[in-house]
């Protein structure tokens, strides 16, 4: 495992060189290129204020402007499902590297979600535009804490990335059914609606087992709500619980390591 | 010192069975997911291999399709593990077993030898001092910016190479590459090999080609069906391959004749619509397999053979003994004896029968042998078929054997055509080759 992760950082000048090819080649050929990354994610947030402005308003209080604190949601919401459909058919989609040369497998996953990750980064001025546009102002204090968030979420996504990739080779129905429950799960979760929301009293237990109830939250308060940030217990579990699944996501690659070159 | 060393390796791959195409669904409702990780039916592709190359020697590894060498290539390669064993290689490896295997379409070939680069473990700078040099050798500098996806299969496959030789390895492992890219590319190729020979590294070359096995390698290991056959001089490996595969092919051509002469056996003795006459060598163009005629006189057994026995494989210039066992079930005095040969396109090669060659009968009785003698059997490499039949003067059949009987000529020298008459080059003193060994 140990041994595992200090090649991890031996490879970590190919994994750049693949981050950089990825995010290259995504915009490669169309007109607007790198601007998409910042359209995308524009266009997202005029469709959900549209729709939650206007059409079926949430008018609760303190959520004000309400596109903003969805926008503060959705963004890291799309690095993590896109990550994760992305990845889980990495290893069937660079099924030659494995096939032909000698290549660290994991590398794949990891790519995708790091590739994903660079494309948040560059949404995130999207949401400086917004709040300066609305006059809404963070506490610089919580800021600190949004490195943190980052990386746990970084820690999570690649620990279900590693996981999936390796287990949609032995199934294909993997990606299908992930395409689901990441729709089911993008509703459970605290993101078009709020936390501490009425409705959402008699299941809290139920969204507190979702880690990403808690990213969600923790983006929330750091970026929209005005005042400290308090929800770093709950953050800092996800944290080390993340972690634990991460050895268990790397452990199952692992193990099916050997059966890719076969399988794929 | 060893450069690879392969101990009793095995390597079973899995079959998974059609019903079982690994879904979640029927793993989760027949509770099998663990069961159906595991191997259900399992294919040894190789079976208890051990070989040693030494380093700085040029090994060829030779054997039929499916015999295992893509997978012993795979295994010194470590992209897959044996089953059990042990692989063991010193110093860096290169692979050329797919090349451009890491490629990216969109963008351009220049980013795609860094990144190719760094997969087959160069760093950065090592690829920045040797990029002009990969670029000159691939042939490509007035397209290197352009996106990988607008080359041809050929500049891809070169560009490939390039970065795949210029990894500097130790060992240098090559999968049949070579019969891919044009003449000029190829022996471009094989001169960078031959500067890898002289500078000493190990190179280990699976390849179909047993020219280039004899040219060019040290040693050759022929492996079969899994296991391996024999390791040593490769021009000895080669004629035992080569013999090996003549006798199964021999085997293949004996069942395919017992097929056609059983399948057409037991059909009734009805004479065709158009009878055969002396025309027949015309009609013979449209030939189809069968058999027919009377059967008054029945040809009942058929046989070739060449220097060394029953064969069905034969050597141009060897000579050829067509045996016909024929029984007369009356006593004749009409009867006629022929033989053709017919090439794979239903080209008559030759034909005749004692009756152009003005024999006239005068007693058949009995059983009898029949036997036509070519002192050397002229045709060039390809599969043929034999035409026996006995009839009558003016074509009535007693018993007419179409294509049924197959053989193979084999031939050292790749001519074209039908025929190879006897020949001889001479020129004046002018003219002189380089001495062929």
């Amino acid at each position: 495992m140990l041994a595992n992760l200090s090649q991890l950082i031996r490879y970590r000048g190919l994994i750049y060189s693949l981050v950089a090819r990825e995010l290259k080649a995504r915009y490669r050929g169309s007109v607007l290129g790198f601007l998409w990354s910042f359209i995308n994610p524009l266009l997202l947030l005029a469709i959900y204020s549209f729709i939650f402005t206007t059409i079926m308003p949430n008018r609760a209080e303190g959520l004000q402007p309400y596109a903003v604190f969805m926008l503060c949601g959705i963004l890291p919401w799309n690095w993590f499902s896109t990550s994760l459909n992305e990845a889980a058919g990495s290893l069937i989609a660079g099924g030659n590297l494995i096939k032909k040369v000698l290549f660290p497998a994991e590398v794949l996953p990891i790519v995708t979600v790091l590739a994903n990750m660079v494309h948040f980064f560059l949404a995130l001025p999207i949401v400086l535009l917004v709040l300066l546009v609305y006059r809404h102002w963070p506490d610089p204090a919580g800021l600190v804490w949004f490195p943190v968030v980052v990386a746990v979420q970084l820690v999570f996504t690649t620990a279900l990335a590693l996981g999936l990739a390796a287990l949609t080779v032995h199934f294909r129905d993997i990606r299908d059914i992930l395409t689901n429950v990441l729709m089911l799960w993008f509703f459970t979760t605290p993101i078009i609606y709020f936390y501490n929301q009425k409705e959402v009293q008699p299941f809290k237990w139920l969204f507190n087992l979702n880690p990403f109830t808690h990213l969600a939250i923790s983006y929330q308060e750091i970026l929209f709500f005005n005042g400290p940030f308090g929800h770093w217990k709950w953050l800092l579990t996800i944290g080390a619980v993340s972690l634990v699944l991460f050895a268990a996501g790397y452990w199952l690659f692992d193990r099916l390591r050997d059966s890719f070159a076969e399988v794929v | 010192m060893t450069a690879i060393e392969l101990s009793n390796v095995t390597k079973i791959y899995r079959k998974y069975s059609g019903r079982q195409f690994a879904t979640l669904k029927s793993a989760l409702l027949q509770r099998s997911i663990l069961s159906e990780l595991s191997p259900t039916e399992t294919f040894p592709a190789l079976r208890d291999v051990s070989f040693t190359i030494a380093r700085g020697r040029t090994c060829g590894v030779i054997g039929r399709n499916g015999s295992g060498k893509s997978t012993a290539l795979k295994l010194v390669a470590g992209i897959t593990k044996p089953t059990s064993g042990s692989v063991t290689v010193n110093g860096r490896i290169s692979a050329l077993i797919e090349l451009g295997a890491g490629f990216h379409p969109e963008i351009s070939g220049r980013e795609n030898v860094f990144i190719n680069g760094i997969m087959l473990g160069l760093s950065r700078r090592e690829i920045e001092r040797r990029f002009d040099e990969i670029v000159e050798f691939a042939e490509l500098r007035d397209f290197i910016e352009a996106p990988v996806k607008t080359y041809s299969s050929g500049m891809y496959m070169r560009l490939g190479f390039a970065v795949a030789i210029h990894v500097d390895p130790d060992v240098l492992l090559v999968d049949e590459v070579l019969a891919v890219g044009d003449e000029g590319f190829t022996h471009k190729c094989l001169d960078k090999f031959a500067e890898f020979r002289r500078i000493g590294k190990t190179i280990l070359l699976v390849t179909h080609s047993l020219g280039l096995v004899e040219r060019f390698c040290d040693e050759a290991i022929w492996l079969d069906e899994g296991r391996m056959r024999t390791q040593g001089d490769p021009k000895r490996v080669v004629d035992a391959y080569l013999a090996a595969v003549e006798k199964s092919e021999d085997a293949l051509l004996a069942t395919t004749t017992a097929k056609a002469v059983a399948a057409v056996a037991p059909a009734p003795a009805e004479p065709p619509t158009a009878m055969p006459d002396h025309s027949e060598l015309k009609n013979l163009f449209q030939a189809v397999e069968g058999r027919w005629g009377s059967r008054e006189i029945e040809i009942t057994r058929v046989t070739l053979s060449g220097g060394d026995g029953d064969s069905f494989i034969f050597h141009t210039g060897e000579a050829m003994r067509v045996t016909m066992t024929v029984l007369a079930h009356a006593p004749a005095t009409d009867f006629v004896f022929g033989v053709s040969f017919f090439n794979a396109d239903g080209v008559c090669c030759y034909g005749t029968n004692t009756y152009i060659e003005q024999m006239d009968p005068l007693q058949l009785e009995g059983e009898v042998e029949v036997t036509f003698d070519i002192d050397s059997l002229d045709l060039v490499e390809g599969t043929y078929k034999l035409d026996v039949a006995v009839h009558t003067c003016d074509g009535y059949p007693y018993d007419y054997h179409r294509l049924l009987y197959t053989f193979r000529m084999k031939s050292r020298t790749p001519d074209v055509g039908i025929y190879r008459p006897k020949h001889h080059w001479s020129f004046s003193p002018g003219i002189r080759f380089k001495e062929t060994h």
